[in-house]
């Protein structure tokens, strides 16, 4: 007798006990914490806190733990909680140019005023694998210095006191900004929402489409005006006081791109923008963001669009791995119904094909 | 550390205020696409987002939930949402169509006919009819907004042309009160007329394309088609082999590596009301019975 | 067609009134006034960037103009400022009363989709609900293109070019428009096959007695097809006037000079 598939309660119960198990590992090592992910696999959770567009540490931590070191599911556990989050308000504006540096170079310019700041970078590593890292290994303490009391102007400002670059628009303070987490999209969207889904956006989609428009997709002839990494203060408008209380410093990297100068018969050509922010160290992050961003001003800047990087519907809709990885991973579910419709259809179709190429055989064998 | 602390039904208050002021759009203008704020949430997007949402903002304590997915009860998807809710919202769950309040789909309509007061919660992967003749959304909206559904019918066209009928096996397009095609989600088309002039309200919810749609009690739906080539139902030609009944939509089921399969009913409810009321089909009597060739 | 026929053939079907269109600077079409009869053609001739692409989309209102208006007088026999037409208005125009010839065949077909549907689109964009009446017509308007019906379920990007432009102007007449636009409609094709489709053209305008706005680099196709020329340059008309007229006794220089580039019909 057939009985229908029952029991798919139990079979998941166990394929999670399951799966806790293999998170897990070997029981004889000893399992990581929290702290070691936080503090030895930090540009990932950076990248976690980016994407996850949620900044904080430990959660971030937890879900890189949670989800086996996969950072898109790991992306998706912060992005399900941020979801439940209470909303009390929007922060200050924060400012980056009064950054606690801890690394800031340009391309642009070889010394500029606070001066060039290496910091911690991969940038002239030779990428040879370090066996002595593989136990024990105990790094030599940094050097320090006297912090420096140099101001540290952003390059773009630098340019823009000569006009050599456009200005940055300045935000209308009593203008609401847009947040596609809390009102639906729609196109096309204005450069504060764009920001954000780019914000948001896979690390390595934004990646690839960058690079596309240095291939000459969309191109827009970029140079790293500056990248920076460090503190920034977190404030935020309290009504009851009226006045804007600190809430602590958060780990920001933001990349201003120089781009491609524009012009025209009644404006003196002058030098666009491209602009990056994320959460934590995250370079290529910024980088590909400012590309991107830049490339999809082409309708704001009357270019012409060609290139996919330019195409604002179609960055937009693809940038997020959750939605993405979502969809894509669902062909997993069951799909029984609607295949057997096609099924259906198609046994239909080859019955009727068959009959229609017979017929003639047949008639010709009763001859 | 901030651990995490959830409301009744997952989603907070006022995410369920705005989901239901689009369910209220969608209800004033039947078929109408209306855009909402989806949220993330802890399950994947193509794996019924939208439809939780949509359950999570109309579910009031006193409500019975029924949760099916390819019209069964049992399938893990459905008892994945199913568990979710009742740990979410401790709501009462149960398998029997007639006694759901809200009733959440994917992919099926059921077999019972349903009745005023209840809705019925659909899933939608991809809301937009019209998304595989025009990728763009300005201009589906476009389309949508001046009733411009000529290249609807080019499609039709096409599939008779070349197929001799209307080749679309499931997500039928439906026109709703004479104004809106619409996406009634990937349900076989068996199930497009039970849409029309239905007693319970419709949902449609689209998490990761961010749509809802609806159609309210008692509203025409008609599947689109030519004069000279009328809609048409489709279901396999055979009895359920369980309970015997001649107009469910059917499961093919693969009974080994040999060709062997067997038809029953998609609707897991539905057909075991119906052997719990006497009703008995070719091999639910029949144990060890030969391979079930139909 | 009682409708049609009680509408006046003395009163213009389109009105341009002082049209212009400016580029920054450049004034690509100024102060442009002409009236179009029922049944008229009228050719726009001219080089390439003395504007007469720009009239084409401002008579069609593709295109805003800086300055003046264009009238069209409707079904109904009521003129109205199309600026003042709604999109979904205007939308339905250009699938019923006009129709829209592209130099590029690919801009104005459905390259993918048979040439039945191509042609039966407009129909079912109207209402048309029968298979069968819609693949008739379609059938119908391929013979009167000289497209075997044969080819019906093939797809235009099996089709040659001359053939494509062929199952364009079918697509644009099979709902009986009364004016069409058409942009270089034999530009792109070979000698032989331009003078086979402006045989067709000719023969088609005169029998249902369209009326057409042509633009065309070519006066040889102004000479075949229209009833009045005007010629453009530097975005103004210099010169118009019956066709025969204008091309055998030119009165401005410039116009001289475009006839003389050219070897007489």
């Amino acid at each position: 007798m057939y009985v229908a598939v029952k029991g798919g309660e139990r079979a998941i119960e166990n394929a999670h006990r399951l799966l806790a198990h293999e998170r897990r590992g070997d029981r004889d090592v000893a399992e990581v914490s929290l702290a070691q992910i936080s503090e030895q696999l930090s540009l990932g959770v950076d990248r976690v806190m980016t994407e996850g567009s949620l900044y904080d540490r430990e959660l971030a931590a937890l879900a890189i733990k949670q989800a086996r070191g996969d950072m898109i599911e790991a992306i998706f556990l912060v992005r399900a909680f941020r979801a439940t989050l209470p909303r009390f308000g929007a922060t200050e504006p924060v400012n980056t140019g009064e950054m606690q540096v801890r690394r800031r170079i340009s391309s642009t310019f070889k010394d500029i005023p606070g001066g060039q700041i290496l910091g911690p970078t991969f940038d002239y590593t030779h990428r040879l694998l370090d066996p002595q890292l593989a136990e024990g290994f105990v790094p030599e303490q940094p050097l320090t210095a006297e912090a420096l009391q140099a101001a540290t102007p952003r390059v773009t400002d630098i340019l823009g006191r000569d006009g050599l670059i456009e200005g940055s628009p300045q935000a209308d303070a009593d203008a609401p900004v847009g947040d596609l987490t809390r009102e639906p999209l729609n196109f096309p969207a204005d450069r504060d929402l764009r920001l954000q889904n780019l914000a948001r956006g896979d690390e390595g989609f934004l990646l690839a489409l960058g690079y596309s428009t240095q291939r000459g997709y969309g191109r827009n002839h970029p140079f790293a005006g500056e990248i920076r990494f460090g503190e920034v203060e977190v404030e935020f408008f309290a009504e009851d006081a009226g006045f804007a209380v600190p809430l602590g410093s958060i780990e920001l990297t933001e990349c201003q791109m120089v781009n491609q100068f524009k012009g025209s018969a009644n404006e003196a050509p002058c030098f666009t923008r491209g602009y990056g922010l994320a959460f934590g160290q995250s370079e290529r992050k910024t980088m590909s963001m400012a590309l991107v961003d830049r490339a999809l001003r082409a309708r704001e800047l009357d270019e012409e669009a060609t290139s996919p990087a330019q195409d604002e519907e179609f960055v937009m809709s693809h940038s997020d791995n959750v939605q993405a990885t979502g969809f894509v991973e669902h062909l997993k579910l069951p799909h029984y119904v609607d295949f057997h419709s096609e099924l259906g259809l198609l046994r239909k179709l080859r019955q009727e094909f068959a009959e229609a190429n017979e017929a003639p055989e047949m008639q010709e064998a009763a001859e | 550390m901030n651990a995490p602390t959830y409301n009744f039904a997952y989603l907070d208050e006022q995410t369920k205020r705005m989901i239901r002021r689009a369910i209220l759009k969608a209800i004033a203008i039947p078929g109408y696409q209306v855009p909402f704020a989806s949220r993330e949430m802890p399950m994947p997007y193509g794996w019924g987002t939208g439809g939780v949402q949509v359950t999570a903002a109309i579910l009031g304590p006193q409500d019975v939930l029924k949760v099916i997915d390819q019209g069964s009860d049992d399938t893990t998807n459905a008892i994945s949402i199913r568990k979710f809710f009742g740990k979410t919202a401790g709501v009462e769950t149960t398998t029997s169509t007639t006694d759901a309040t809200v009733i959440q789909t994917r992919h099926r309509i059921p077999e019972a006919p349903l009745h005023a007061g209840q809705v019925l919660v659909y899933q939608v992967p991809i809301p937009e009819p019209l998304r595989f003749l025009e990728p763009r959304e300005t201009e589906t909206r476009r389309m949508h907004a001046l009733a411009e559904y000529g290249l609807m019918h080019v499609k039709l066209y096409e599939d008779i042309a070349r197929f001799g009928h209307i080749a679309t096996a499931y997500a039928y397009p439906v026109k709703v009160n004479a104004r809106y095609v619409m996406d009634p989600s990937p349900t076989p088309k068996f199930d497009n007329p039970k849409m029309d002039n239905c007693p319970a309200l419709q949902l449609f919810g689209a998490g990761r394309e961010k749509r809802i749609y609806a159609i309210p009690p008692y509203t025409t739906v008609v599947s689109l088609d030519f004069e000279d080539h009328p809609f048409t139902r489709y279901r396999f030609d055979a009895p359920c082999a369980l309970c015997g009944a001649a107009d469910s939509y059917l499961d093919e089921i693969v009974t080994d590596d040999k060709g062997g399969r067997m038809f029953v009913c998609s609707d897991t409810d539905f057909c075991e009301q119906r052997q719990a009321a006497g009703h008995h089909g070719a091999l639910s009597a029949a144990p060890h019975k030969e391979k079930a060739h139909v | 067609m009682s409708e049609l026929s009680r509408l006046d053939n003395d009163q213009p079907l389109l009105v341009a009134e002082g049209l212009a269109k400016n580029y920054g600077q450049l004034a690509a079409c100024r102060d442009v006034s002409f009236s179009l009869y029922p049944g008229e053609v009228l050719a726009i001739v001219g080089e390439s960037g003395s504007g007469k692409s720009t009239l084409l989309q401002l008579l069609s209102a593709q295109l805003a103009p800086s300055a003046g208006c264009v009238s069209y007088r409707m079904r109904d026999g009521v003129l109205r400022d199309l600026a003042d037409l709604g999109e979904a208005e205007r939308r339905f125009l250009f699938r019923t009363d006009w129709g829209y010839v592209h130099q590029d065949p690919a801009q104005g077909l459905r390259m993918a989709v048979s040439a039945g549907a191509n042609v039966g689109e407009r129909l079912m964009a109207v209402g048309w609900n029968h298979y069968g009446r819609i693949r008739d017509t379609a059938s119908t308007w391929l013979e009167r293109v000289e497209i075997d019906v044969g080819r019906i379920d093939d797809a235009p990007k099996t089709y040659s070019g001359g053939m494509r432009q062929r199952l364009q102007i079918a697509r644009n007449l099979v709902t009986e428009p009364r004016l069409v636009f058409m942009d270089e409609p034999t530009g792109g094709l070979d000698v032989s096959v331009q003078a086979r489709l402006l045989d067709l053209m000719r023969n088609l305008v005169s029998e249902l007695g369209l009326a057409a706005i042509i633009v065309t680099h070519d006066l040889a196709v102004a000479r075949l097809l229209s009833h009045r020329v005007m010629v453009m340059k530097g975005g103004r008309v210099i010169e118009t006037g019956l066709t025969d007229q204008v091309l055998d006794d030119p009165r401005e220089p410039y116009t001289q000079l475009l006839v003389s580039s050219i070897l007489p019909p």
